[in-house]
């Protein structure tokens, strides 16, 4: 009962980061197609300004994914961790690397230096979200069963892989709705339509890469399979798709401002979708969420636990992502300070 | 390791976790709040930042304390643990010298680092107000709290020496059990038990541990070799602790150096050997934390969770080879990361110098130039500041606080 509920929590948790840290990603993947210096400048600066105060906030979720496994579901966790240790551990070079490249190219003048910290940035956008998506795969079709070794076939199978790239296009769509959002918050109209197109493209790839996904990795995933075209599962992924639909038609409108919980509401109900297509199963068919589950009292005080956060990140949340959508949060440059130095000795 | 302990000690991390949440939030708020937020609304939105940091120790030494002196379960038949208290499985005998001790040094760093810029600066020529409260902001903080981390790391190691005795002996190098335990100032432990080099100083070690020449100190030998760190890792621990009680030891001299002036001229010392030494203080803290968590870690060995599950143990089944590549990646990442972020840093602050000596700065040399923090005024009466003549206008506090 309690490891339910937590499996649940920890359910929420992953769609959590989907959201915040797909946002994250696809904005740096808007970053790495936007062009060369002279065309991409005007785009490479939207993304900037939009993603420097929420970045890091958006991936904690992720720590919060991580120790909800390791105390609720050690099995779990030492399951997962054993066979794909080496996408899991690229994930991870991959957010310090791009973590670094977004923080140090801002500060940086010189061109070429600018282009390797993008780059940086830019590049792991894509491989973290692939990796993370891949063992996603790997979880899903059942392949990162407790007591498996590492070996390549677990993560980089044809549903590993269709799973990482689904999770690029989803991250790609949900940063072109938002960065649609915030060209239009800074009344940069070309900028609008510029995002909202791509917008429109990835919602395309993802619809396309779903259909292959589903008929190539069929066989592989018959569970996970089953409960998606049946039932609740399907219900949700009919759900998601009509929020995705109401996106694509959010986007073209006045107020793309909507679109952003329409796309948000689309990539959870997916993952929320996945879930209840694995019931009972952590790891289908070889792993429940009873088996793995850790002792009792850790589960209920990590039921406290997330009580507690709701209650203490919750509204500190909500103020960072008013402020930030209020536009009271901006970076100081050289020439603000130098302004406010001019006016402190006046 | 997880799959087993991850249900006993891993809600620590939980508390981390917000902890982790909250320092996001409200850290974004603060860095980006400064042009737009009312000062006062700014300045508030801070004070969670503190609190935050001292959570998320809570969490982190939290699990180390227990990887240190674990209880809150018992084993079944199996080996496996049941019956988990989380209450016993965070607050572990360990936890509460630990975190003072960790909390206390993180501030003292901290304090150290910042002052030590300053200090660089100082030295450099820099006098203005700006720089003087750069400098004793930080710098206070950290003296007061060096003779306390001295009172601090004391009763930790008093208190390893009755909880975790192994770890004692090897931290000290006492190879018999026994009374009138002799000091080693470093020395190098042989696989035989005697030491080589070293200063030796009688009886010592039996009085730091319980005040008396009669104090049973228990060695190495008490436990099985194959329970016990090996004779080049007890060394190892050895040294890193004696190299961060000596840093320690330092660290209050300078303390009492600065009292001193203050007490006595309201002013900060003149000598540019104190301003050196200021300077040299922030690297030392740092390699004085790392001492503290090499003396912590190599000296538990070989265990991961003490007396329940060696290293060996835990390590899954992935090869040798694949485990020193990725260890290798990850070192060459953080090599480089650390090295363009001092990179960057310096090429901003070699800008702002010429900014300083009033060359213009550069104008935009391509998109997006404008760069975060920028450098202090350049102003004629900030450069007037820069003479020495103390008493320059307030013209160079920081831009933001106008």
């Amino acid at each position: 009962m309690t490891a339910d509920a937590v499996a649940w929590i920890l359910l929420l948790a992953v769609a959590a980061y989907a959201c915040g840290g797909g946002v994250d990603y696809g904005a740096g993947f808007w970053d790495l197609f936007a062009g060369g210096a002279e065309r991409g400048e005007r785009p490479r600066r939207l993304i900037d300004h939009a993603m420097a105060p929420v970045w890091e906030t958006n991936n904690v979720w992720l720590v919060f994914v991580l120790i909800l496994m390791w105390t609720g579901f050690p099995v779990l966790f030492e399951a997962v961790f054993s066979a794909m240790w080496l996408p899991l551990a690229l994930a991870a070079v991959g957010l310090v690397l791009r973590g670094a490249g977004f923080a140090l190219r801002k500060p940086t003048r010189r061109l070429a230096r600018r282009r390797i910290y993008g780059a940086a940035f830019a590049v792991c956008s894509l491989l973290t979200p692939f990796f993370l998506g891949a063992a996603a795969g790997g979880v899903a079709s059942g392949r990162a069963a407790p007591g498996v070794t590492a070996s390549a076939e677990v993560w980089a199978n044809a549903t590993s892989v269709v799973a990482g790239l689904l999770a690029i296009a989803a991250t790609a769509f949900l940063g072109a709705v938002f960065l649609t959002a915030d060209a239009r918050r800074f009344g940069e109209r070309d900028l609008v339509i510029y995002f909202r197109l791509r917008a429109w493209c990835s919602l395309v790839a993802v619809g396309v890469l779903a259909l292959i996904g589903l008929s190539v990795t069929r066989k592989h995933t018959t569970y996970v399979y089953h409960g998606l075209t049946h039932g609740f599962g399907l219900l949700l992924v009919l759900l998601s798709i009509a929020a995705a639909a109401a996106t694509a038609l959010l986007i073209g409108t006045h107020a793309p401002g909507w679109a952003r919980y329409t796309s948000v509401a689309s990539v959870a109900l997916v993952i929320a979708a996945w879930g209840i297509a694995q019931r009972p199963y952590l790891v289908p068919t070889s792993l429940t969420v009873q088996q793995a589950a850790g002792a009792t009292k850790p589960l209920q005080w990590l039921m406290l636990v997330t009580a507690i956060a709701l209650v203490l990140v919750g509204p500190a949340l909500v103020l960072l992502y008013r402020l930030d959508t209020h536009g009271m949060l901006e970076a100081q440059t050289d020439a603000d300070v130098e302004r406010g130095a001019a006016q402190g000795q006046r | 390791m997880m799959g087993r302990w991850g249900d006993v000690f891993g809600l620590g991390f939980g508390i981390e976790a917000w902890a982790f949440f909250l320092e996001a939030v409200f850290i974004a708020v603060y860095l980006y709040g400064w042009r737009r937020l009312k000062p006062w609304t700014h300045f508030w939105l801070g004070v969670p930042l503190p609190l935050a940091a001292l959570m998320g120790a809570f969490g982190i030494i939290g699990a180390n304390a227990w990887m240190n002196t674990p209880q809150g379960f018992t084993l079944d038949a199996a080996g496996r643990p049941v019956n988990v208290s989380v209450q016993q499985a965070v607050f572990t005998p360990m936890f509460g010298p630990q975190y003072w001790h960790f909390v206390v040094a993180m501030y003292l760093t901290a304090g150290y680092v910042v002052a030590g810029i300053y200090a660089v600066g100082w030295l450099r020529g820099r006098r203005d107000r700006y720089h003087k409260l750069g400098f004793c902001v930080p710098f206070t903080i950290a003296a007061v709290l060096t003779p306390l981390q001295f009172f601090l790391g004391d009763d930790i190691a008093r208190q390893i020496f009755h909880k975790q005795p192994v770890k004692f002996a090897a931290a000290e190098i006492v190879w018999d059990t026994g009374t009138h335990v002799p000091e080693y100032l470093f020395g190098r432990l042989q696989p035989d038990g005697t030491v080589k080099g070293g200063l030796k100083i009688s009886d010592l070690n039996s009085i730091l541990a319980g005040f008396s020449r009669d104090t049973q100190v228990t060695g190495l030998t008490s436990v099985p070799a194959a329970d016990r760190p090996t004779t080049a890792e007890a060394t190892l621990a050895h040294w890193t602790f004696d190299i961060m009680a000596m840093i320690g030891s330092a660290l209050i001299l300078l303390a009492l150096w600065y009292g001193w002036c203050w007490l006595r001229r309201r002013d900060l010392p003149r000598s540019r050997w104190f301003f050196r030494c200021a300077a040299l203080a922030g690297a030392a803290s740092v390699v004085t934390v790392e001492c503290g968590w090499i003396t912590t870690e190599v000296g538990r060995q070989p265990w991961i969770v003490y007396r329940n599950m060696r290293v060996s143990d835990a390590v899954t089944p992935t090869s040798a080879a694949a485990l020193w590549t990725m260890f290798g990646i990850v070192v060459v990442v953080y090599v480089l990361v650390f090295g363009a972020f001092m990179g960057v840093v310096l090429r901003m602050s070699r800008r702002w110098q010429r900014a300083d000596l009033g060359l213009v700065r550069p104008a935009a040399d391509g998109p997006e130039t404008d760069t975060p923090y920028g450098p202090r005024p350049e102003l004629p009466a900030a450069r007037a500041a820069d003479a020495p003549s103390p008493q320059g206008p307030d013209a160079s506090a920081p831009g933001s606080m106008r």
